[in-house]
């Protein structure tokens, strides 16, 4: 046994090893990655703050009824703004959203096209499968250091760290969806001469669209779970109240953004929440 | 008669290696055999078979009998390995077995369309869309593609449902929309892999009597999968057996019945009403008969009408008396 403890496997030195190579090596990749993370956090979030809170929350009550139509909706998502901004939350939530919304942009823009090549390629998913499943069970705290150590503080190691956690989702649910498309779908499209660019647009992706929209939606539920990491490593938004508080040993104030934190979340949810009527 | 298919030594086997089974296939093994062997699952089996423009050929067989993969081969969705199949290409032949891509895609976008046992629509879309599925595919532009569509839902009897999602429609409905698609790209050759088999029997024989009528006008040769000896004898032109993966007797209704090549397909026409099948020529006896007598090829029903006023009829064939026929011949033969 002590010879066990003595001749350590050096894991913590090869993985601090690797990210140092990674450091020195790949620098610019990682530089250009945290210039278009930043240029899209900036552009959502000047979507969200320079105009009026009424003609945002506005905006977001019209999008609610374009996507479910009906008037309750809108008006509990409206309901559910006014109570923001009377809790004085309001900068912190447009901060939160695009933390989600960023996230979406960069999950659904990575997931979708790495979920349908999954798909098509067996041998690729199985070589996936435990890289995703290192990627949600690894305490997220974990690769947060990284992060930082890449990206420095702020919101772009958060949005990292959050993609990180939540990209697997949409891949899962993408893959899922296009492998399940009917073989007599598929046959009766190759049969009448379809292309294979035509054959995941008008086949694959039609059939698989329910489960990319779950994946959609999870994708949302997640990142805004990670809202409070994400704070941790200097990310703005609903987070930071919380960790002070935390820190203060406030109850008051962790439970007042805690709950505005549950109140988005449910917004977003039934929001987004198509096809289930 | 102008060939539309040539199915020449097809051999199709489901594999990893194909080749290391297919001298045990020439040997005449049985697919068990050859699977328990090589671990290959034979498809069919050096089936030549030659398909005339215009006619309803049924390919014929219990299940695993190799049919549906023969027909599949005429479009590419079963690889064949080895031997070809030649489809007409408005003259020309083409291997679909040996072409690029691009002409496989060409041969099935414009040349061959295929009916489904489960109907293969796409749930997700109209009716009309459905039927303009094949269209979208080889390009026509929209507003061509409307007319055509419109065209064919008028023929299957559909124009009012075009708006209506598939799953609203009917099985014997959803079946007709598969059968617009198929026309509706002006594909000469029509694959029909059991396309009745999923609806209940009053639905299956009023289909069969509309295919027959549309085949009337339209013309197209159609290569018909049936396990049913009815249907095929009442569909096909030509009917090809098939057992355990090869054809074992090829034939029009009246030669596979009065003259089955094996047990195997004589179980299957003992199953079978005989009525509609034999002709006079079939039930005659030598011997002279009385009076105005009946063509050779007269079906056995009308001479049985015939029989009530004329007990000894004559059997004619080219202006010769060749035999006659007796209510007791007639009971001889279907007796035996």
């Amino acid at each position: 046994m002590i010879w066990l403890s003595d001749n350590k496997i050096p894991i913590g030195d090869w993985a601090e090893a690797a990210f140092g190579w990674l450091q020195t090596n790949g620098g610019w990749f990682f530089d250009g990655m945290a210039v278009a993370m930043e240029t899209l956090i900036e552009a959502i979030l000047w979507c969200l703050q320079t105009p009026p809170e009424s003609l945002v929350i506005a905006a977001f009550v019209a999008l609610t009824w374009v996507i479910q139509r009906g008037w309750k909706l809108p008006l509990f998502i409206g309901l559910g703004f006014l109570f923001i901004v009377n809790q004085g939350y309001w900068e912190e939530t447009t901060e939160s959203l695009t933390l989600v919304l960023s996230a979406c942009v960069v999950c659904m823009g990575i997931g979708v096209p790495i979920g349908i090549a999954a798909a098509h390629r067996p041998r690729l998913y199985a070589w996936m499968r435990p890289v995703l499943d290192l990627m949600q069970t690894l305490p997220t705290f974990v690769y947060l250091i990284p992060a930082i150590v890449f990206f420095g503080i702020g919101m772009v190691p958060g949005l990292i760290a959050t993609v990180i956690f939540v990209v697997p989702a949409p891949i899962r649910l993408t893959h899922l969806g296009i492998s399940g498309t009917p073989t007599a779908l598929l046959e009766a499209a190759e049969s009448f001469g379809a292309t294979p660019s035509q054959t995941l647009w008008q086949i694959e992706l039609p059939y698989a669209l329910p489960q990319i929209m779950a994946g959609l939606n999870q994708t949302i539920m997640l990142s805004l779970s990670m809202v409070v990491i994400a704070a941790l490593v200097g990310a703005d938004g609903l987070g930071v109240p919380v960790v002070r508080a935390l820190n203060r040993v406030d109850t008051g104030l962790g439970f007042e953004s805690g709950f505005v934190i549950v109140v988005v979340a449910i917004m977003l949810d039934r929001m987004l929440r198509v096809g289930d009527k | 008669m102008k060939k539309a298919v040539i199915f020449d030594k097809v051999c199709i086997m489901f594999g990893s290696a194909p080749q290391k089974a297919l001298p045990l296939a020439d040997q005449g093994k049985s697919r068990s055999e050859i699977q328990a062997e090589t671990d290959q699952v034979l498809g069919v089996h050096n089936c030549s078979l030659d398909v005339d423009e215009g006619e309803i050929l049924v390919l014929m067989g219990l299940s695993g009998s190799g049919k549906s993969t023969l027909l599949r081969s005429v479009n590419g969705l079963n690889p064949v390995v080895r031997g070809s199949v030649s489809v007409n290409d408005g003259g020309e032949m083409v291997d679909v077995a040996q072409c690029n891509a691009k002409t496989l895609r060409h041969i099935r976008q414009s040349r061959v369309a295929m009916v489904f046992q489960q109907f293969g629509l796409l749930p997700w879309r109209t009716v009309a869309e459905n039927v303009g599925f094949g269209l979208e595919l080889a390009g026509v532009p929209e507003g061509e593609r409307t007319t055509r569509v419109e065209a064919q839902l008028a023929l299957v009897g559909l124009s009012e449902r075009a708006d209506a999602k598939v799953a609203e429609l009917s099985g014997g409905m959803q079946q007709r929309v598969g059968l617009a698609r198929a026309f509706a790209t002006e594909a000469p050759i029509l694959l029909m892999d059991e396309p009745f088999s999923a609806l209940d029997p009053l639905i299956r024989t009023r289909l069969q009597d509309e295919l027959l009528e549309l085949q009337a006008r339209l013309k197209r040769t159609i290569i018909f999968v049936s396990h049913d000896l009815d249907e095929a004898f009442k569909l096909g032109g030509r009917i090809a057996i098939m057992e355990g993966g090869r054809i074992v007797q090829c034939g029009t209704p009246r030669e596979i019945f009065s003259n089955p090549a094996s047990d195997y397909v004589a179980d299957f026409v003992a199953n079978m009403n005989p009525l509609g099948v034999l002709t006079a020529r079939d039930v005659m006896v030598p011997g002279e008969g009385e009076g105005g007598g009946v063509h050779a090829e007269m079906p056995v029903r009308d001479v049985m009408l015939r029989l009530r006023e004329q007990p000894r009829l004559s059997v004619e064939s080219l202006g010769q008396r060749i035999g006659v026929v007796t209510a007791q011949s007639i009971v001889d033969r279907l007796s035996v």
